[in-house]
C-alpha cells in the first residue's frame, strides 16, 4: 500500500481521479469554475514548486511569467491575427527565454537578494503591461478572443458543450499533465540535483553539478508553466487584468506553494484549492472575511508547518508508528 | 608525473597568509598525508585543490594539466573528489540518493528526456541506483539506503559522504578528517575502508587528526603550521622532525604530542 502511494506516477494518477469525479459532486457550473481556477492555479503553483521546494529558489516574481503567458494569449491573436493555440505556444517560449536571460544575473543571487531581484522583475513586467497601453489595454485589462473550440466540436462532431465544461475538462487535463512532467523531472537525474543544490551546494558542486545551468533550466521549466497558467486563465475568463502579473498574484502564488508544502506536487494542488475556495466560503462572514482567511493561514502554518500535505502525512505516518 | 601537485599555492584571508608557498607532489595510487595543528591550513589546502577557493598564487596541476581556477564541478569531471570536514550531507534526500548525486558525472543530463520519462531515463536511474546500493554496501551503510539522511547517526553521515564522494568514480580523493568524531570502532571502519579505496588504484589525500590512524596508513605526509610546509617524508621521518614535534607542543600540549607521536 505504501509503496503504492510512495510510486511516482501515484499524484498523477490521484489527479485523474480527482478531476474526473469531481463534476459528479458539483451543485452547479459556477462551482465548475471555481474547480477550473483551482486547476489553472495549481498548475502554475506546481511549476513554482519545482523552484522553490526542489531547488530551493525564492521567485517573487512569478506572475510576470503568468502574465506574459496571459497577454500572449490575448494581444497576439487581436493585434496580430495569430491563431489563439499559436499565441499560447509563443507565450511560453517568450517565457522561456525571459527566465533564461533574466534568470542567468538574477540566479547568481542567493536568498533575500535573489527575492528582491525577482521581485523587480515581476513589478518590470506589470509595469510595462500598465503602461503600454496601445496594445495592452492598460489597467483596463484586454477582451481575449476565444479559442473556438467550442464551435470546432460542434462542427466535427456535432458536440454541445457548455464554457464551464470545456474549460473544467482542459485546465483538469492540464493539471494531470503538469503534475506528470513534474514527477518525471523530479525522479530523475535533474530532480535530483536539483535537490542536492537545495541542500548543499557545495557538495552538489564537488559531486559534479553545474549549479548554475540546474537552477537555471528549473527557472526556466517554472516560468514556462506559469506562462501555460496564465494563457489557460486568459482563455477561460475571456477578459484578463495587468493585476494578473502584478506583485499580489506573485505573492499568492508563493503562499500556495509554502501553504501546500514545498516540494510536493500534491501539495501544490492543495495549496491552490485553499486560496481559491477559502475566499469563496468566507464571503458569508462579510466584513470578517480576510481577517478570517489570514487567521486561518497563520493556523495551517503554526500547526502544519511543512505544509498541508507534508504536515498531515507526517502525522498519519507518526499515528501508524505510534 | 605526478597526478597531483601544487605549486607555490597561497591564499590569503583578510592579511592571514592561511595557505603560505605550500608545493609538493602527490603519486599515483600512493595515500598522502597533510596533517598539523588546527588551523595550519588544511582544510584550505583542500578548498584551494579542489577549487572551491582560487588562490591567490601558485598552480593546482592534476595529471600534469594546469586546473588552477577550475570550479569544483569540472574537477569532478575530471576525476578529483572530496569529502569535507564539517559534513556536507544532503539532509533530506536519503543515503541512497545521496550516493546517486555521486553517480552525477555519469549521468546523461537530457532535460527534455527527463521531462517526458523517456525509457532511457529509466534505464540511467536502474543504473544509477544499482551503483549506488553497491557503494553503500561497501562503505556498510545498505541498511539505511532508504533513510533520510537527516535521521541518521554522525559514524553513518562520514561514511556516506565517503561513499558519495566514491560514486563519481574518482582518480585522486581529498578525505577532510574522516574519521573525526568517530568512537574507535568507527575510526578502525574508517581505516580499513580508507585500506580498501587504496588498494582499488584511487590515490588518497587525507586529513585526519588521528596520529595513530595517519601513521599507520600513509606511504608519505606533508606537515603545515601556520600556512606554511614544516616538512614531508614518511611517517618515520616526520615523526623524529624536531619542528614537527615542536610544533605540535606549541600548539596542543606535550600530552597530545606524545599521543601523537609516542
Ligand atoms: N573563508 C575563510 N575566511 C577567513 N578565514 C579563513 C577562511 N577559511 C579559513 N580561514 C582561516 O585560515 C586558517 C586555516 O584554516 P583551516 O584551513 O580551516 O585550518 P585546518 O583545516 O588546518 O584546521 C584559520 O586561521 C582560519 O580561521
Ligand atoms: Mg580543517
Amino acid at each position: 500500500m505504501s509503496a503504492l502511494l510512495n510510486h511516482r506516477l501515484a499524484v498523477p494518477a490521484v489527479l485523474i481521479v480527482l478531476v474526473a469525479l469531481l463534476p459528479l459532486v458539483l451543485p452547479s457550473s459556477f462551482y465548475l469554475r471555481i474547480a477550473t481556477l483551482v486547476w489553472i492555479s495549481a498548475f502554475a503553483v506546481i511549476g513554482l514548486n519545482l523552484l522553490m521546494g526542489y531547488a530551493g529558489q525564492v521567485s517573487l516574481g512569478h506572475a510576470g511569467f503568468f502574465g506574459i503567458g496571459a497577454y500572449a494569449a490575448a494581444v497576439l491573436p487581436a493585434q496580430l491575427g495569430v491563431p489563439g493555440i499559436f499565441a499560447v505556444v509563443i507565450g511560453a517560449v517568450a517565457s522561456a527565454l525571459i527566465a533564461y536571460l533574466v534568470g542567468r544575473p538574477i540566479l547568481r543571487l542567493k536568498g533575500h537578494y535573489l527575492a528582491v531581484a525577482t521581485l523587480g522583475f515581476g513589478i518590470l513586467v506589470a509595469m510595462v503591461i500598465n503602461n503600454e497601453a496601445w496594445i495592452t489595454g492598460g489597467p483596463d485589462g484586454i477582451a481575449v478572443a476565444s479559442l473556438g473550440i467550442k464551435k470546432l466540436l460542434k462542427s466535427a462532431f456535432g458536440l454541445k458543450v457548455k464554457t464551464a465544461e470545456l474549460w473544467y475538462w482542459i485546465a483538469g487535463a492540464m493539471l494531470v499533465v503538469g503534475a506528470w512532467v513534474a514527477v518525471n523531472l523530479v525522479d530523475s537525474p535533474t530532480g535530483r540535483a536539483l535537490r542536492a543544490v537545495h541542500d548543499s551546494e557545495i557538495a552538489a558542486r564537488v559531486a559534479g553539478i553545474d549549479v548554475a545551468r540546474m537552477k537555471l533550466v528549473v527557472f526556466v521549466v517554472s516560468a514556462v508553466y506559469a506562462a501555460l497558467a496564465g494563457s489557460a486563465l486568459a482563455l477561460f475568463n475571456g477578459f484578463i487584468t495587468p493585476d494578473t502579473a502584478g506583485f499580489l498574484h506573485s505573492i499568492e502564488l508563493v503562499t500556495m506553494v509554502v501553504l501546500g508544502g514545498m516540494g510536493s506536487i500534491l501539495g501544490s494542488v492543495v495549496g491552490a484549492a485553499v486560496l481559491v475556495v477559502l475566499p469563496q466560503l468566507l464571503t458569508m462572514f462579510h466584513d470578517y472575511e480576510h481577517l478570517l482567511l489570514g487567521l486561518l493561514m497563520m493556523v495551517f502554518m503554526i500547526f502544519l508547518r511543512a505544509g498541508i500535505v507534508p504536515g498531515l502525512r507526517a502525522l498519519v505516518a507518526g499515528r501508524g508508528a505510534a | 608525473m605526478s597526478i597531483l601537485s601544487v605549486e607555490d599555492l597561497g591564499i590569503e584571508f583578510g592579511g592571514l597568509k592561511a595557505v603560505d608557498n605550500v608545493s609538493f607532489a602527490v603519486e599515483a595510487g600512493e595515500v598522502f598525508s597533510i596533517i598539523g595543528p588546527n588551523g595550519a591550513g588544511k582544510t584550505t589546502l583542500f578548498n584551494l585543490i579542489s577549487g572551491v577557493y582560487t588562490p591567490k598564487h601558485g598552480k593546482v596541476l592534476l595529471e600534469g594539466r594546469d586546473v588552477t581556477g577550475v570550479g569544483p564541478h569540472l574537477l569532478a569531471r575530471k576525476g578529483l573528489s572530496r569529502t569535507f570536514q564539517n559534513l556536507q550531507i544532503f539532509f533530506r534526500m536519503t543515503a541512497l540518493e545521496n550516493v546517486m548525486v555521486g553517480c552525477h558525472r555519469h549521468e546523461r543530463m537530457n532535460v527534455f528526456a527527463h521531462l517526458l520519462a523517456l525509457p532511457s531515463v529509466a534505464r540511467q536511474n536502474e543504473a544509477t541506483r544499482a551503483a549506488a546500493l553497491t557503494l553503500l554496501s561497501r562503505v556498510g551503510l545498505a541498511a539505511y539506503a532508504d533513510t533520510v539522511a537527516g535521521s541518521m547517526p554522525y559514524g553513518a553521515l562520514k561514511r556516506l559522504e565517503i561513499a558519495r564522494a566514491l560514486a563519481a568514480d574518482p582518480k585522486v580523493l581529498l578525505l577532510d578528517e574522516p574519521a573525526a568524531g568517530c568512537n574507535p570502532v568507527e575510526t578502525e571502519e574508517i581505516d580499513a575502508l580508507i585500506h580498501q579505496i587504496a588498494a582499488d588504484g584511487v590515490t588518497v589525500v587525507l586529513v585526519e587528526h588521528d596520529m595513530k590512524l595517519v601513521m599507520r596508513i600513509s606511504d608519505r605526509l606533508h606537515v603545515l603550521d601556520y600556512g606554511r610546509t614544516l616538512a614531508e617524508g614518511t611517517a618515520e621521518t616526520v615523526r623524529r622532525n624536531p619542528d614537527v614535534i615542536a610544533a605540535y607542543l606549541g600548539s596542543h600540549g606535550s600530552k597530545e604530542a606524545a599521543r601523537a607521536f609516542g
